[in-house]
């Protein structure tokens, strides 16, 4: 510290290398994987079409959908609690956008904001039973996923007689909320960047001359907005520091005054927002909602964040952390693709990688409590 | 006499079946220490903890400047100028020193629509504090959590200094202490006693009590035996009734006047 007055040099500390310093930062274990699986792919599937623009378009955004779950999952998890109802909510979400969009016929962006309120709600709710009752996070949201998802499955059934309610497409044409989650921007830049041959483009068909990527999906922008907005909340604003007080030590935190319920219901509810940015961008994608979409996301969301530094027990994370991890998740799945190996492999490489990922982190925590 | 800062009027406090106060009054003057004694499991943290907003009391009433007091939560408390160092500290081990010092009271600079975290400021005031109790932190950033027992102890001391502009709480703050850091705790209260600040000390040790009390008050058993003033009651009297008050006729004499 360069600011802090005339203080007196310890005589008592070993002077730390920057390397034991860097160790312990959260973000680590989500550098060194980011770097592995880079270079891991750079050396044996560099030619497989996975680093062409369209190649990277394709893993960027697979990443993206992780990092959007990823930042409310972490935040929750910092703040003390899980919330495995995410991955419903996903499912849950997208179908009613559709119920409200297309069966009941409400503008899409109607449909759109009354599906977030509700969302919301059922996060708020969430929070709620949580601080009241004094359970485990766990449980609670444990009888959300499989209410949400009930509900998911049982809704298009009776309206529509069928699990899948498509036509989300036409209903969201020329409608300005969709299109914050549905378009993309900076399409002139990769038109240019086609004309003067930075990016391929169509050599033949009705499109010959367009840029294969013919811009970023507002999808990406979600996800780096929120990236940016949790990394920049957590670790530079006062309820930042609550965020850490409530998953460090609810009870400690509540006698020196942090509002704990609050930031607890709040982050549950950043968390249901964020599985909704997710449905939203999805059923813009896809044109149609699924009631098996966003099935075991929420343990997906999880995993990123503990690559990305984060403590199960809560108080201690990174933002950045958990987008690096959501980014590994994303490289690995579609460069075991692009590479051709089966996918079924992916799970195993999840696993293993949780396991180093959680032995790090306890690791690092002796490191900084101090203890043995 | 001036009137009394606060004015808890028989505080009780039940925890289901368990009666941890049984009608507790204590007043409490601005400018003075007062001590709280007595035994292990005597109600000394459960009282202190009704003021501070953690516990709301069962029966009774606290007047604080004359005017009934219902603190909602500690935060409440903390912004009526009451800051308390509980028994256990309320330190998170895994965050730094300066983010515990602020925790619940973090320094803002306004810049635009946002208002953020001023660590710079926080991190210098947390290093000043903490030099004038006599402790020389490794750094603003250090984690709690590897802060030895004492060290920990004066940081939450040195918080509560900085925030209790009005009362502040010490429940058993020297129990972690070496003679230095104890000598500077005691200073400390003598200094913000001066300053208007109504001091309310716990302890077990009858000589840190002796030397900053103006007021001493034995519970016992969730009841009080009475508030003795300064002058009005020898070290050894206050010792046995603090071991739960063998020679209790003898000693209510000197109690009795003020009861
Ligand atoms: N949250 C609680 N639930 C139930 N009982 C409690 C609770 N808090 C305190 N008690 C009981 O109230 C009584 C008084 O406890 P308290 O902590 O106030 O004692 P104390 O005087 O501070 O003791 P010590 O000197 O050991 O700190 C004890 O018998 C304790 O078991
Ligand atoms: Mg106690």
């Amino acid at each position: 510290m360069s600011d802090t007055p005339q203080v007196v040099q310890d005589e008592r500390v070993k002077r730390i290398s920057p390397f034991r310093r860097a160790l312990i930062r959260p973000e680590l274990g989500g550098i060194v994987g980011t770097v592995a699986v880079f270079v891991f792919f750079g050396l044996f599937a560099y030619d497989s079409g996975m680093f062409n623009s369209q190649g990277v378009m394709n893993w960027s955004v697979v990443s993206a959908q992780f990092m959007i779950i990823a930042v409310g999952a972490c935040l929750l998890m910092i703040a003390g609690e899980f919330d495995l109802s995410v991955g419903s909510m996903i499912g849950f979400a997208g179908m009613m956008i559709a119920i409200f969009g297309v069966t009941m016929g409400w503008p899409i962006w109607i449909a759109i904001l009354v599906t977030f309120a509700l969302c919301l709600g059922i996060g708020a709710l969430n929070g709620f039973i949580v601080v009241r009752t004094g359970l485990p996070s766990f449980i609670v949201t444990l009888a959300f996923l499989f209410i949400l998802r009930g509900f998911t499955i049982f809704l298009p059934q009776v309206i529509e007689r069928k699990t899948i309610i498509g036509g989300i497409g036409e209903a969201a044409e020329g409608d300005w909320l969709a299109a914050l989650f549905g378009g993309k921007i900076l399409g002139g830049l990769f038109r240019w960047l086609g004309e003067i041959g930075a990016i391929e483009t169509f050599s033949r068909g009705t499109r010959q001359g367009e840029p294969v990527v013919d811009g970023i999906p507002m999808l990406i922008v979600w996800a780096l907005g929120l990236v940016l907005v949790g990394q920049i909340l957590l670790t530079r604003t006062r309820f930042g520091n609550w965020i850490f007080a409530a998953g460090g030590d609810a009870e400690s935190a509540r006698n020196s005054g942090v509002p704990v319920n609050r930031v607890k219901i709040l982050m549950f509810m950043f968390s249901a927002f964020c599985a909704t940015v997710f449905a939203t961008s999805q059923v813009m994608e896809f044109g149609s909602a699924g009631a098996d979409r966003g099935l075991l996301k929420e343990f997906e969301a999880i995993i990123a964040v503990v690559i990305g530094g984060a403590l199960l027990t809560g108080g201690y994370g990174s933002v950045i952390g958990a987008a690096l991890g959501a980014l590994i998740f994303g490289v690995v799945q579609q460069g075991l693709f692009f590479a051709g190996v089966e996918s079924s492999l992916f799970r195993v490489f999840l696993g293993v990688i949780l396991l180093f990922a959680v032995i790090l982190n306890t690791y690092i925590r002796r490191i900084i409590t101090g203890e043995r | 006499m001036t009137d009394p800062l606060i004015r808890m009027k028989d505080i009780e406090k039940h925890f289901g079946s368990v009666i941890a106060l049984a009608g507790v009054s204590v007043d409490i003057h601005a400018g003075e220490c007062h001590c709280l004694l007595g035994d292990n499991g005597a109600g000394k943290s459960t009282f202190i903890k009704t003021l501070s907003g953690v516990h709301h009391p069962t029966r009774g009433e606290i007047l604080f400047g004359g005017r009934p007091m219902h603190f909602a939560d500690p935060r409440d408390a903390i912004a009526a100028g009451i800051a308390t160092v509980h028994q256990h500290l309320a330190m998170i081990p895994l965050m730094s020193v300066s983010r515990n010092f602020f925790m619940g009271n973090e320094p803002v600079k306004r810049i635009g629509p946002f208002a953020f975290f001023d660590h710079d400021r926080a991190n210098r005031i947390t290093m000043a504090e903490m030099e004038k109790m006599g402790i020389v932190l490794r750094g603003p950033d250090q984690a709690v959590g590897t802060l030895s027992g004492g060290e920990r102890q004066t940081v939450a001391i040195a918080r509560a200094v900085h925030f209790g502009a009005r009362v502040l709480i010490l429940d058993e703050p020297t129990s972690a202490l070496g003679v230095r850091q104890t000598a500077n705790v005691l200073a400390t209260i003598d200094k913000v006693r001066k300053q208007g600040v109504a001091v309310v000390f716990i302890t077990h040790n009858v000589r840190h009590a002796m030397a900053v009390g103006d007021r001493f008050t034995v519970l016992n058993r969730g009841r009080t035996y009475g508030t003795a003033a300064r002058g009005e009651i020898t070290p050894e009297e206050l010792q046995d009734m603090m071991a739960g008050g063998q020679e209790l006729a003898t000693l209510e004499s000197s109690l009795g006047s003020t009861v």
